[in-house]
């Protein structure tokens, strides 16, 4: 580390204020600059507890519509709370243009410092360039896109009764991961134009429903096409689909789900990106504290402290520790981060064959590279490291039901490296985290059955329970009976019908 | 750069409705959690809210889950002996040592939902569907309460109540209209004063029109600020406001046979009575009766805690409530409830002068309500009130208690909503 620079530092004591938070925030935005990150501007708001709770329930988005799901949220939250069993984040930063962060006021004046180069320069930066966001996102807009859908949704529940409203929510969020787009670019939306193109496509809508289903005589030439399916080509989108083409809905009901699934469609980004976001923020926070700390504007009880929050936060107890829940994010993304830059800057032989691309180029492109055009799955399958591997000690486990015993397939070594690598980034690849199902077939013609079908990723099955609670909620949506089918290598493993289940109850 | 905001003082109820949300799609489970926990509530918890716990399988948000089965590859940190083919027991209960990842959400063995709801709340839950009878009756009697209220401005008032706004709206219109003409005449002097050429023929006209505009600066100057006439203060009048009070009658047999555990189910059902008729009146009363030969007015330390000997005379205490209402309450004012509670023992002669007292005291009583806390039934208080229903069903209603757990519904029962 270079030369210290002695100088009277910002402050030595631990209580914050408004001045001094002024202070850090200024010179913390002048370090970020000058490491060159791209931000959108700070809007960073000092919040109780309370409110944090309050922000946890919805969703972390400044506005949001009511539900019922949302109460249950804050009410799990705050008796959690209250009887001391579990911490309250000690921020949360939303993706809008000013981005928004929230931070507690029982932290300290450090943990406020670093929470203020983590999210609102770290994550923000994140959310400003990354690939993902820029394309699916529009920061600019969404806090206008909430207002309209909380007032559209208040609007529905005065016209058509709290429960009718409650019905339509429930079966979406119910849906709700299965409500986005992987391949598309939706529109850029503002109010104003959402508020005129809601009412043209209400009209438009009903009209092309009704032509799908209208019930005159058909020529010849439809008669002999009843083999081809509807939709032609299986949709991912059910959300989507059923907002186009359900028979029974009225034109709010499908304003509703469109909402959910714009919302859907905006969280998607960040469930996509959880390592690198959470490692690219861990690694700013680090150097820019690092860096005030060089200039002598933070003294070494600050540090102290700081590096004591952070190594609680990037660390990962293993897999046999009564602590371990999975990866953490912090420590993969913050370590693969770490790695670029010291491969960057300090390549060893082993780096130059693995990673001869970026071995020995300026660590702040490299970086900036791989933050703005991968997601986890790609980001953790092009750079992983070796080294960082044998530190965390990562080893695959292979689970099979039809043995009975786990298998070690990989392990940390020469020959395991490329297959844990793999393994791994395959865990962060939400089309195989998520079942992956498809709106198959529509009975046009006869008793208007709609059948989803269930890819089966590596034989893993369905969740029997919740599966049916799902499909009952797709029939309230859809109006007729729902068949969903799980399908292996062609071949339709188990079904689950909604008419048969009702029968059951 | 950024903004710091401090919102700490915004609103904290952010997330009131969505809680509202839940509470009323949950409310069927909330009554039956509150209903199970009534029976181990202790009588001085009426301040306390509830802690409520639900099944959390029937909250659940169902989505699109993996089940057990298939193929599954877990990345796990922290290899300390593993090598590449090493095979491990499939761990029972769980996939917690082969992948903490796969927490199936199968709702199984999870605890219950379990949250807090405020005194309010609590009370909504325990009284829903439930009715005073004959509550409007009585209601609007009394105007003597006023309530103060704003209405428009005054020119006379306290200090306090000065409108500051008004005040100098009046102020500013007033000198807007005494200054107006003068103001006219100056704009027009000093325009021709301006005008006029800087020569010495026109010095004589400079010098009168200059003198001139002092006279009206100082006239406009000497308008007042601010005058008498502008003060204007807040006006507030007393609105009469309906009102509706309650006294409630408590009744208690507090003879040798009653001994302390029954005087507790007894005390339930008078809390659960005062806290419904403080959610339906704006004033509820209590008075204390107790009696075992003779009847006496007592407060409600004494009335729960004091024990006597003695044998029984009910008819004692309903005389005593008879003169009290007389003296005190008038019917036409008062909304009056009585609760009787007894093990049902009585004096065998007494039964045909409780009769008479019951029969003059019911028609001054919006409802009369008489448990009865006994194992055996048909005790002789129970007796002698049996006649009663038939006649005075509407006013009079009487019940069993066994236990505490009855309490509540035996309560549920007496107050049920009546389907007209």
């Amino acid at each position: 580390m270079a030369e210290r620079i002695k100088r009277e530092p910002l402050s030595t004591e631990s209580d914050w204020t408004f001045e001094l938070l002024e202070d850090y925030e200024r010179e913390i935005s002048r370090i970020a600059g000058d490491f060159g990150l791209d931000t959108y501007p700070n809007q960073i708001e000092i919040i109780s507890s309370e409110q944090m709770m309050d922000a946890y329930a919805s969703s972390a988005m400044p506005i949001n519509y009511h539900h019922w799901s949302f109460g249950k949220h804050f009410l799990g939250v705050q008796n959690n709370y209250k009887r001391g069993r579990m911490g309250l984040a000690y921020e949360i930063v939303f993706n809008s243009n000013p981005c928004i962060a929230y931070l507690m006021e029982e932290n300290t004046l450090t943990m406020q410092a670093l929470v203020i180069a983590h999210a609102s320069y770290g994550h923000n930066s994140f959310f400003k360039n990354n690939y993902l966001f820029r394309t699916w996102t529009d920061a600019e807009s969404i806090i206008d896109y909430m207002l309209f859908a909380r007032n559209y949704i208040a609007e529905c529940e005065q016209r058509h009764g709290i429960s009718a409203v409650e019905d339509v929510l429930d079966a979406c969020h119910a849906l709700m991961n299965h409500g986005v787009d992987r391949y598309k670019r939706p529109y850029p939306m503002s109010l104003e134009e959402e508020r005129q193109r809601r009412e043209e496509r209400e009209a438009i809508l009903q009209q092309q429903v009704n032509e799908l289903w209208k019930t005159l005589p058909v020529s010849e030439s439809a008669i002999e096409q009843r083999e081809h399916r509807f939709p032609e080509e299986p949709q991912e989108n059910i959300l989507y689909f059923l907002e186009k083409n359900a028979p029974l809905l009225e034109p709010w009901q499908r304003e509703v789900i469109r909402i959910v699934r714009k919302v859907s469609q905006y969280l998607y980004p960040q469930r996509q990106t959880k390592v690198m976001n959470e490692g690219w923020a861990c690694f700013w926070h680090f150097h820019i504290l690092h860096e005030m700390y060089r200039e002598g504007l933070v003294t070494d009880g600050f540090m102290m402290e700081f590096l004591q929050y952070h190594t609680a936060v990037v660390y990962q107890p293993p897999f046999n520790s009564p602590y371990y829940n999975g990866i953490n994010p912090y420590t993969l993304g913050y370590g693969m981060m770490q790695e670029l830059r010291r491969i960057s800057e300090a390549p060893t032989k082993e780096d130059r064959d693995w990673f001869p691309d970026i071995a020995g180029t300026p660590w702040l492109e490299t970086l900036n590279f791989a933050m703005r055009d991968f997601k986890d799955e790609s980001f953790i399958l092009q750079f992983l490291s070796p080294r960082l591997m044998r530190e965390l000690k990562l080893f695959s486990v292979v689970d099979d039901e039809n043995l009975d015993y786990l298998e070690v397939n990989a392990i940390h070594d020469e020959w395991g490296y490329q297959k844990v690598r793999e393994a791994l980034s395959a865990n962060y690849d939400l089309g195989n985290l998520e079942p992956y199902i498809q709106v198959y077939n529509v009975n046009v013609r006869g008793d208007r059955t709609l059948t989803l079908r269930h890819e089966m990723h590596r034989g893993r099955p369905l969740e029997q329970g919740s599966a049916e609670e799902v499909v009952k909620h797709l029939q309230r949506l859809w109006g007729f009976d729902v068949v969903l089918e799980s399908v292996s290598n062609g071949e339709v493993k188990s079904r689950i019908a909604h008419s048969e289940l009702s029968a059951a109850v | 750069m950024g903004f710091l905001i401090d919102r700490r003082n915004n609103p904290k109820q952010k997330s009131a409705v969505n809680r509202q949300r839940f509470l009323r799609r949950y409310r069927e489970q909330i009554q039956r959690s509150v209903s199970e926990n009534l029976k181990g509530r202790h009588i001085t918890d009426n301040d306390r809210g509830e802690q409520i716990s639900i099944p959390t399988k029937d909250i659940g948000e169902p989505q699109f889950h993996h089940g057990r089965g298939g193929q599954i590859t877990h990345v796990v940190p922290g290899n300390e002996e593993y090598t590449r083919g090493d095979r491990i027991a499939r761990p029972q209960g769980g996939g917690g040592g082969g992948g903490g990842r796969e927490g199936s959400p199968d709702g199984e063995g999870m605890d219950d939902f379990v949250f807090q709801i405020n005194q309010q709340e609590f009370l909504d839950v325990l009284f829903d569907d439930m009715e005073l009878p004959n509550l409007t009756k009585r209601q609007l009697s009394g105007l003597e309460e006023f309530k103060r209220r704003r209405g428009g401005f005054a020119s006379d008032g306290a200090p306090s109540n000065l409108s500051i706004v008004r005040s100098m709206r009046s102020a500013t219109a007033r000198r807007i209209a005494l200054g107006a003409g003068r103001r006219r005449e100056l704009r027009e002097l000093e325009a021709e004063l301006a005008a006029l050429p800087d020569t010495a023929e026109f010095e004589d006209r400079k010098q009168a029109l200059a003198l001139k505009i002092d006279e009206l600066r100082e006239a406009l100057a000497r308008i007042p600020f601010l005058d008498d006439v502008d003060i204007r203060y807040h006006r507030h009048y007393n609105e009469p406001v309906p009102h509706s009070k309650a006294v409630m009658f408590c009744v208690m047999d507090v003879s040798g046979s009653m001994d302390q555990a029954t005087k507790d189910l007894a005390k339930r059902f008078y809390i659960l009575l005062y806290l419904f008729l403080s959610r339906n009146y704006d004033r509820t009363e209590l008075v204390f009766i107790r009696h075992h030969t003779v009847a006496k007015e007592v407060d409600e330390d004494e009335f729960f805690n004091s024990r006597e000997t003695g044998g029984t005379v009910v008819s004692s205490a309903l005389d005593l409530m008879k003169s009290i209402i007389e003296a005190r309450y008038s019917p036409t004012e008062w909304n009056i409830y009585g609760a009787q509670a007894s093990d049902g023992d009585n004096w065998p002669d007494d039964a045909p002068r409780c009769t008479t007292l019951i029969k003059q005291v019911l028609p001054l009583c919006q409802y009369y309500a008489y448990v009865e806390i006994t194992e055996s039934g048909d005790k002789p208080l129970w007796q002698t009130y049996a006649s009663l229903e038939s006649e005075w069903g509407d006013v009079f209603a009487m019940q069993h208690i066994t236990g505490p757990g009855d309490i509540y519904p035996v309560f549920h029962e007496l107050f049920r909503k009546q389907s007209a």
